[in-house]
């Protein structure tokens, strides 16, 4: 057991002219993670810290950070492995603040809605499954394993400033389901990421990829999307 | 006050399987949920989902009755059989619109939906995304609801029911970004909160996962169901109680003692590692009791390095995640230190086989509800196939009972009252006088429930832990609100739900002592069998304020297939 201090960034919008930090030194023992560090010091030393938090087995997407000036998910960060005396533990950077390390998410829910996230068919459908081959179903496996977590949103210059910008993980969603062998969305989707607010606003500088926990790559989603896009509008292609 | 035909608390899989159902049939529904529905626990399942597609070349000859037989067998016999029945008929048709709008379901090499084995089914029948199952469902359905624009409240939390003249009229709810608490009115509402596993230390359980839809409906005098019956997972990580999913052994993985002995061969020798959970928790915990743990720690081994680093890729890539972020173990070349863990609450609020509770305008459906079809054991993979067969036919029946009135309700009203009694309610708990630590009393509830009502259990163990409860419920009135911001009060969220949980959790104490037999999940070391001619019932709990819950019975619904003893 080894004592760790954790430096905090607090804020209440409704209280504080500006954020501030605040340590708390917290005993930290076997395993633990900075999500089981926050609720140490919630529960013993300051019950109004404010963050999110839900599955604590990093798959809900609730509880990615900006630690230690790296994006990642308290849940799934190992204290002791970090090897550090002091963690410093803020929100996402470049987002409205809620409160301390909530983040108003809002917008960001918003752009996901903008490109149609569901499967759209056209034609009838079968009474069984519609078929899919197990190589048209790899084509899924990076992008739907995206938790919405935010983490590439909050870490893309484009994000920062043009505030209308899709950003990665709604452009990641829109290619999950472009790329769909079941999908018969056509041109019908197309419109929402095929514009200046969407992959033509991402200059590949791929902060996204570095930062997202699960390890997934929207850059090469959205890379993909400005490909088919020049194969449906010049080679008549389907996708 | 805001006001929706139907209010649907919980975005899980129970919560947007309803609330789409209803949205399709014209009702206006909104979904209320303390996370993004996104986030819920739903999204944490792996394993899979089981429905009898017969997809496997070694189960061309499965059928829903089979489903059923194995349902019910699992169950020890508790389930009410034709719900049973009607789950594993409804699972073909809801596992393939599933598929339609999107599920990305693993393929056999034909194109069809893959399905493996899991422990207690005569056949492969566990249909699967890999082992992240659950949120790829999860996901379909917040697009599904997106599709709609089904309207959702997101990051509310609420409070207790409004109930009046005896009908449920809608909730009251905590706005947690911005503060302030609101009455949400409306002809009916589906709770759909998900289960109660953070009664308990060692859950496998999200942290959200309190029980505060069956405790509402509960403290509102609706009884809760054979809550008793609490599933140990024979295999979460050693350290954290998060889940190895089933998916391990149904790909063949091996549990291991100190002496790397197959040990289950002692227990199923037929079944093996494939025997049902409640049979597999309580032979680790056998291995562990007399000695055969790890280095003589409460742990045994899963072993699944014979599986080799491709198949773990492609079927079990989760799992190798979170071994190596949470145990620090690659299971390519290393076996998992495991050990049995609260997953599941068979138990919930009582409900028939459309949702309907005893109250007019309450419905329930998902892991907080007991239709019954687990009884006293549920089998893996039958949970999340619960959510979407009893969300979407609680979603009908709420639908035809709100459309079919001769004319519409009277447009609900709220006075203000119910918000004004929650404001009074936290008012209370700033206010209060004492000493007391709610923290300490979540950490006590959580151990006596782990150690008193755990895999084993016996009368002198379980009145101790009955007179620990009542003792911490004690204490809680003592405890006060540290916090009383107004945005994101995490404090005064886990205060408010921590009376639920004590609760629920005295519910399950309650009727684990009175049970004088083992069956399913209940395994008494006093009364070591399954006695049908007194306990083939289930136990119903009526709260009862500071006291222990009144406990009434009601018969389980045969019809199908006569009790026998499991043999695996
Ligand atoms: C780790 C793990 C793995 C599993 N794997 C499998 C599997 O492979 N196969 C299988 O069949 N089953 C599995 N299960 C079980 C299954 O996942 C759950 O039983 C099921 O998903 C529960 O779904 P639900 O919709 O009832 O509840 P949940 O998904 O838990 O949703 C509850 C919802 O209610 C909301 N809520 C709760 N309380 C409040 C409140 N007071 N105010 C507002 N909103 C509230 C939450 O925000 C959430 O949206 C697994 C369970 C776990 C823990
Ligand atoms: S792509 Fe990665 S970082 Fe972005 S939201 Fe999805 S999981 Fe999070
Ligand atoms: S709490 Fe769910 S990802 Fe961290």
């Amino acid at each position: 057991m080894s004592d760790i201090t954790f430096h905090v960034k607090r804020f209440d919008p409704a209280v504080d002219k500006a954020p501030y930090y605040q340590d708390f030194v917290v005993p930290v023992e076997g395993s633990m993670t900075v999500l089981e560090a926050l609720f140490d010091i919630q529960e013993k030393q300051d019950g109004s810290l404010a963050f999110r938090y839900c599955c604590r087995s990093s798959i809900c997407g609730s509880c990615a950070m900006y630690i230690n000036g790296r994006y990642r998910l308290a849940c799934q960060t190992n204290v002791a492995h970090m090897g550090v005396p002091r963690v410093t533990v803020e929100p996402l950077p470049h987002v409205p603040l809620v409160r301390d390390l909530v983040w108003d998410m809002e917008d960001f829910f918003v752009k996901y809605e903008a490109i149609k996230p569901w499967l759209i068919r056209n034609s009838a459908l079968p009474d069984t499954e519609i078929t899919q081959s197990p190589a048209e179903r790899l084509k899924l496996n990076m992008p739907i394993d995206c938790i919405l977590c935010a983490a590439c949103y909050s870490s893309c210059p484009s994000v920062w400033t043009e505030e209308n910008y899709l950003g990665p993980a709604a452009l990641l969603k829109a290619y999950r389901f472009e790329v769909d062998s079941r999908d018969e969305a056509g041109r019908e989707r197309m419109p929402s990421w095929d514009n200046e607010r969407g992959v033509y606003r991402c200059h590949t500088i791929a902060n996204c990829s570095e930062a997202c926990p699960k390890e997934l790559n929207p850059t090469e989603g959205i890379q993909w999307l400005k490909g088919s896009a020049v194969r449906r509008r010049l080679l008549g292609r389907k996708k | 006050m805001i006001s929706h035909q139907l209010i649907v608390v919980g975005g899980g899989l129970a919560g947007l399987r309803a609330a789409i159902e209803a949205k399709d049939a014209g009702v206006d529904v909104a979904i209320i949920s303390q996370v993004h529905p996104g986030r819920s626990h739903s999204g944490a399942a792996q394993g899979g989902v089981n429905a009898a597609l017969a997809n496997h070349p070694d189960a061309s000859d499965d059928s829903p009755q089979k489903h059923a037989f194995d349902t019910v067998k699992g169950s020890d016999y508790l389930a009410d059989q034709p719900h049973a029945l009607q789950m594993t008929t409804d699972a073909v048709p809801a596992i393939y619109e599933l598929e339609h709008m999107g599920c990305p379901f693993s393929r056999f090499d034909d194109g069809r939906i893959a399905q493996r084995p899991f422990g207690g089914a005569g056949y492969p029948r566990t249909c699967y995304g890999a082992d992240k199952t659950g949120h790829y469902m999860l996901h379909v359905l917040v697009e599904q609801a997106y599709k709609r624009a089904i309207a959702m409240y997101v990051e509310w939390f609420v409070c207790r029911l409004i109930v009046e003249d005896g009908a449920c009229r809608g909730v009251v709810a905590y706005n947690m970004t911005k503060g302030g608490f609101e009455e949400f009115r409306g002809e009916a509402v589906i709770m759909a909160t998900g289960g109660a596993g953070r009664t308990y230390s060692n859950t496998s359980n999200a942290v959200i996962s309190t029980g505060g839809g069956a405790a509402m409906a509960y403290h509102a005098g609706v009884p809760l169901k054979d809550m008793e019956f609490v599933q140990f997972h024979p295999t979460t990580l050693f350290t954290t109680h998060i889940l190895m999913t089933e998916g391990c052994r149904g790909e063949g993985g091996y549990l291991l003692n100190k002496d790397g002995e197959r040990f289950m061969a002692k227990y199923a020798p037929k079944a093996m590692e494939l025997a049902p959970r409640d049979i597999t928790s309580r032979s680790i915990q056998t291995e562990i009791n007399e000695g055969r743990g790890i280095d003589g720690k409460s742990y045994v081994y899963l072993d699944l390095r014979h599986l080799g680093a491709e198949k773990l890729a492609e079927r079990l890539p989760g799992t190798r995640d979170l071994a190596i972020h949470f145990e620090g173990v690659d299971p390519v070349y290393e076996p998992i230190p495991i050990q049995p863990g609260q997953h599941y609450s068979m138990g919930g609020i009582d409900t028939d086989v459309d949702g309907r509770t005893v109250m007019p305008g309450l419905l329930a459906a998902g892991e907080c509800a007991c239709v019954s079809v687990h009884g006293a054991n549920r089998l893996g993979g039958n949970s999340l196939l619960e959510t979407v067969v009893f969300g979407r036919r609680a979603g009908a029946a709420a639908a035809r009972d709100i459309l079919g009135r001769e004319r519409g309700a009277a447009a609900p009203q709220g006075d203000g009252a119910a918000a004004a009694a929650v404001e009074a309610q936290v008012a209370e708990l700033a206010g209060r006088e004492g000493s007391e630590d709610a923290y300490a009393v979540r950490q006590e509830m959580t151990e006596v429930m782990r150690i008193h009502f755990g895999i084993y259990r016996d009368e002198a163990a379980m009145k101790t832990g009955v007179d620990a409860l009542l003792a911490l419920k004690t204490r809680l009135k003592k405890a006060k609100l540290r916090h009383t911001g107004r945005v994101w009060n995490i404090d005064m969220i886990r205060t408010m739900e921590l009376e639920g949980m004590l609760d629920v959790a005295l519910a399950t104490a309650s009727g684990a002592l009175v049970r004088t037999e083992s069956r399913g999940s209940h395994a008494r070391t006093d009364y070591e069998t399954r006695d049908d001619e007194r306990w083939l019932k289930h136990t119903l709990a009526f709260y009862q304020g500071d006291d222990p819950p009144r406990l009434d019975y009601k018969a389980v619904t045969m019809g199908l297939f006569e009790p026998q003893e499991r043999k695996y």
